[in-house]
């Protein structure tokens, strides 16, 4: 089997501060993986570089794409970039502000990823969006309102809704229950590894939330000044955890 | 006005204008940054315009000057007189005998033939610019044919309005290529650039962008399958002068009470019409 | 019948003549000479010539009368008339170190070598309306001090003998022209002050201001303003060498600003520069501010993105002659775009309330 990502040396940094250092991973088909960290750790750096909206110093960044299977994602075009970034990859920013488009309707901002690769037809798109809301649990009632007037949560379901609309292979999400209260996370959480099982997505998740890997991730790394300190399966990892940091990471959350 | 050159610019920015339009024509709908320079009419008022007629015009031109359709608005006689004098052309009002159209906001309703050159005057040449106000964003989005956004406007008006809410200045997709921008030209206009014969240049003086259509360029008015491009004007209405159902109109509020009369926009057309059904009466 | 209205041409010809005629005004006072304008509107003269981007106080003397003192008509004109010049080559680098100094001031440095001098200055004056004025009166000899001036050295100058402050970049042998070169974003920092340095006083002023106000906050200090005439040379490649062929008034401000240090500098003090036509000076401060803003991403400050530190904003909006014809441009006949707007209008209507619509 080819591996859907491949990771290799890949590094950024930012002047003297760190950001990531000689990261290497595989991700499979199908497989989530979590990157945990304390803020700095570099672990955002990281989910940036792989999803192209930052440079890295070196490594590779290696796609199974569709058409012409493995390929370098930091060396590949622009526009070959972009492309992927709006077919088979999404992206869910923690801040539903930064990955909707706040002045158009909740129907406009998940027919835009279908329009953006050919959609033509309105009531087609409009169908296929009706049903992502559905899917993501936000009532056909509401499509025609702007996402300002929609709650946290049902921001994020709907940044979920547009970003899943085109089939995407892979997902990378940056702490994406991070400014939810605690019922509104287990809500979104169930449907997030709902929808993560249901469609076979492969999925990279950084957060700093131990609980939403152990949801969530098949596999684990944890990450601490832009190193990977300890990587394996979530449970594992979680339970008999090698590292120091990784020890003390584990121990602080069950104190709580 | 002997001491300046024909048709006003000297030949070095004439020649960095034909450069500027060659490539232009070579790469239908992509918008050629150029040098525009001031003109002795304000910016917004045609400088675009005006500096690719002077660089089209030759001592044998004869040139016609619109503005709203019509021959005898203001800036239209002021854009005329200043061609008449600076370099000496021959003018008409007649579309068909005309070598060299300069617009604003119309195309003429008499078809164009091959050998004319129809020059828009363009105030905004980028039509992503009111969804992104950047440049370097939408050379970045033009380059990389990211037009998602664009449609996704139009499915906004009709989410709201039940149609596409765009009266002029209604986007086309040059080639299967480029978005442009046709120039504030009601939509009704819009079919008319498709396929022309005549050469379509556009000037945006003040955004300093030269833009075109060559002969028989495919030109399609952006829109959905199932809420395709319908060019419209006053439903139902006739010109009042010629009765031409055909043709763009203008209305016009006739009295205080409200009474009102819709006329050609294009005057040129109308008083043809108008001359010709004279002379079958008579 | 209806008969379209016709007549454009005899009615632009004769509001044309009313122009000429209120431009006048009364025939009976004494018409005034342009001379009378270029000595005693002086400052009015220099702003023409710095936003017309071309140094004669005659023909902005001129300007400014055949534009009834509208100093943005003015700076048209003169525009308009510059475009039609040929051009003969580019002018050695100004030596504004060599300057003849009228004005010299620095709020960084009480005194310095060739001492302050404050020149022909509202600065201190009362704004008092000079009643004295209403009636033709030549005031009496100003004071002079024997001229000990030679070449006085830039303030600045100090400061980077000490290292403290960023030198600046030898620009490159080509030097890039606004007018002669469609303006492309990144515009490099020399193209930048090109279009600040023609740019509309009272937009930069503004923005200057919103910097002093927070909004990109990058405080600055008068390093230096300096006013003073300056030689204009040029290489002539048929004499094989350098001739002086004028002199100028310039405006001269060099800010010194701070600036924390980033990951690849120490913290040193860094410059925003203005230089404008005459005698500008309001203009020149606004120009170093705004300059010294629209560094921010070169010296890799993260400040956020006020409207001073944009580049693209700055400088797409700083020309008076691109934002007055764009505004004027509206007075324009619209029938047509307005007609098609009606229509729609009317036909959004006729689909939300069918019974209102009748």
């Amino acid at each position: 089997m080819t591996p859907l990502l491949r990771v290799e040396g890949l590094s950024k940094s930012y002047g003297t501060h760190p950001g990531c250092r000689d990261v290497n991973f595989t991700l499979w088909p199908g497989e989530v993986m979590g990157i945990v960290g304390e803020s700095g750790s570099g672990k955002s750096t990281l989910l940036n570089c792989l999803a192209g909206h930052l440079a890295p110093d070196t490594g590779k960044v290696i796609f199974d794409t569709r058409e012409r299977g493995p390929r370098d994602t930091v060396t590949m075009r622009e526009s070959e970039r972009r492309w992927l970034a709006r077919t088979d990859w999404a992206f869910v920013h923690q801040n539903p502000r930064d990955g909707l488009r706040m002045a158009v309707s909740a129907g406009g901002n998940v027919g835009e990823r279908l329009m953006a690769v050919g959609a033509r037809h309105y009531g087609d798109i409009r169908a296929q969006a009706e049903d992502w809301l559905g899917r993501v649990e936000i009532d056909a009632g509401r499509m025609d309102e702007r996402p300002r007037a929609f709650s946290g949560g049902m921001q994020q379901r709907l940044q979920i809704a547009r970003n899943l609309v085109t089939g995407p292979r892979l997902i990378f999400m940056d702490e994406p229950t991070g400014g939810l209260d605690v019922s509104v996370q287990a809500r979104l959480l169930d449907l997030l590894r709902g929808l993560v099982r249901r469609l076979g997505l492969s999925a990279v998740i950084v957060t700093h939330d131990l609980a939403v890997v152990r949801l969530l991730a098949d596999r684990l790394m944890v990450m601490k000044d832009g190193h990977v300190v300890e990587e394996g399966l979530t449970d594992q990892v979680l339970d008999d955890p090698q590292h120091p940091y990784t020890q003390l990471l584990v121990s602080s959350v069950l104190q709580v | 006005m002997t001491q300046y050159n024909f048709a006003y610019l000297d030949e070095a920015t004439k020649r960095m204008l034909r450069r500027a339009i060659l490539k232009a024509v070579a790469i239908p709908g992509y918008q050629v940054p150029f040098s525009s320079r001031e003109m002795p009419m304000p910016y917004g008022w045609g400088t675009g315009g005006v500096q690719v007629t002077a660089a089209c015009l030759v001592p044998e031109d004869t040139l016609k000057v619109i503005d709203q359709g019509a021959d005898d608005t203001t800036n239209a006689v002021s854009i005329r007189k200043f061609f008449a004098r600076v370099a000496g052309i021959a003018t008409t009002e007649a579309t068909a005998r005309a070598s060299v159209i300069q617009t604003r906001h119309r195309i003429p309703e008499t078809p164009l033939a091959a050998g004319q050159i129809l020059v828009f005057q363009v105030p905004i040449p980028e039509p992503l610019r009111f969804l992104e106000p950047r440049e370097t964003e939408t050379r970045t989005m033009h380059a990389l044919e990211d037009y998602g956004l664009m449609q996704v406007r139009l499915y906004e008006d009709i989410a709201r309005h039940g149609e596409i809410a765009r009266a002029y200045a209604y986007p086309v997709r040059v080639e299967g290529r480029y978005v442009m921008d046709p120039s504030p030209i009601p939509k009704f206009d819009n079919p008319k650039l498709h396929m022309s014969p005549a050469l379509q240049l556009f000037g945006a003086g003040r955004e300093c962008r030269i833009y075109a259509l060559p002969p028989f360029t495919r030109v399609e008015s952006l829109d959905f399958d199932d809420y395709p491009f319908t060019p419209s004007k006053a439903a139902g209405q006739a010109c009042a002068i010629c009765g031409a159902a055909d043709s763009y109109l203008d209305e016009v509020i006739t009295d205080d009470a409200g009474g009102r009369m819709f006329v050609c926009s294009d005057t040129e057309y109308c008083s043809s019409r108008a001359a010709s059904q004279q002379g079958d009466a008579a | 019948m209806y008969v379209a209205v016709k007549g454009g041409e005899r009615a632009i010809e004769n509001a044309h003549g009313w122009l000429a005629e209120a431009r006048r005004g009364d025939a009976t006072v004494p018409d005034l000479a342009v001379d009378q304008i270029r000595e005693q509107l002086a400052l009015a003269v220099d702003r023409v010539m710095a936003e017309g981007s071309l140094y004669d106080p005659d023909l902005a003397a001129l300007a400014l009368k055949q534009a009834r003192g509208d100093v943005v008509e003015a700076v048209f004109l003169i525009r308009a008339f510059r475009t039609t010049l040929p051009r003969f080559g580019a002018s050695a680098p100004l030596d504004t170190g060599a300057a003849q100094i009228i004005r010299r001031i620095s709020a960084t440095y009480k005194d310095a070598p060739g001492g302050q001098v404050l020149g022909p200055t509202f600065d201190y004056t009362h704004r008092l309306l000079d009643f004295g004025l209403a009636e033709s009166a030549t005031p009496a000899p100003a004071p002079e001090a024997p001229s000990s001036l030679g070449a006085v050295p830039h303030i600045l100058s100090h400061l980077g003998e000490e290292g403290l402050i960023q030198p600046e970049r030898e620009g490159g042998a080509e030097v890039p022209d606004l007018t002669r070169a469609p303006l492309e974003f990144p515009a490099s920092r020399p193209l930048r002050l090109q279009a600040l340095a023609r740019g509309d006083e009272g937009f930069l002023l503004s923005l200057a201001y919103s910097t002093q106000r927070g909004y990109g906050r990058n405080h600055a200090f008068i390093g230096e303003l300096r006013i003073g005439h300056v030689r204009v040379s040029a290489y002539l490649p048929e004499l094989g060498f350098e001739i002086d062929f004028a002199e100028i008034l310039l405006t001269e401000c060099e800010t010194v600003n701070q600036f924390q240090g980033s990951k690849s500098e120490p913290a040193q003090f860094t410059r925003g520069y203005g230089l404008v036509f005459g005698q500008s000076e309001r203009k020149a401060i606004s120009m170093a501010l705004v300059d010294r803003a629209l560094r921010t991403r070169e010296l890799g400050e993260d400040t956020g993105s006020a409207p001073a530190q944009d580049e693209e904003f700055v400088l797409s909006h700083c020309d008076n002659i691109q934002s007055s014809g764009f505004l004027e441009h509206i007075k324009l006949p619209h029938y047509v775009d307005f007609q098609a707007e009606l229509e729609l209008i009317r036909k959004l209507r006729r689909r939300a309330m069918p019974e209102a619509a009748q």
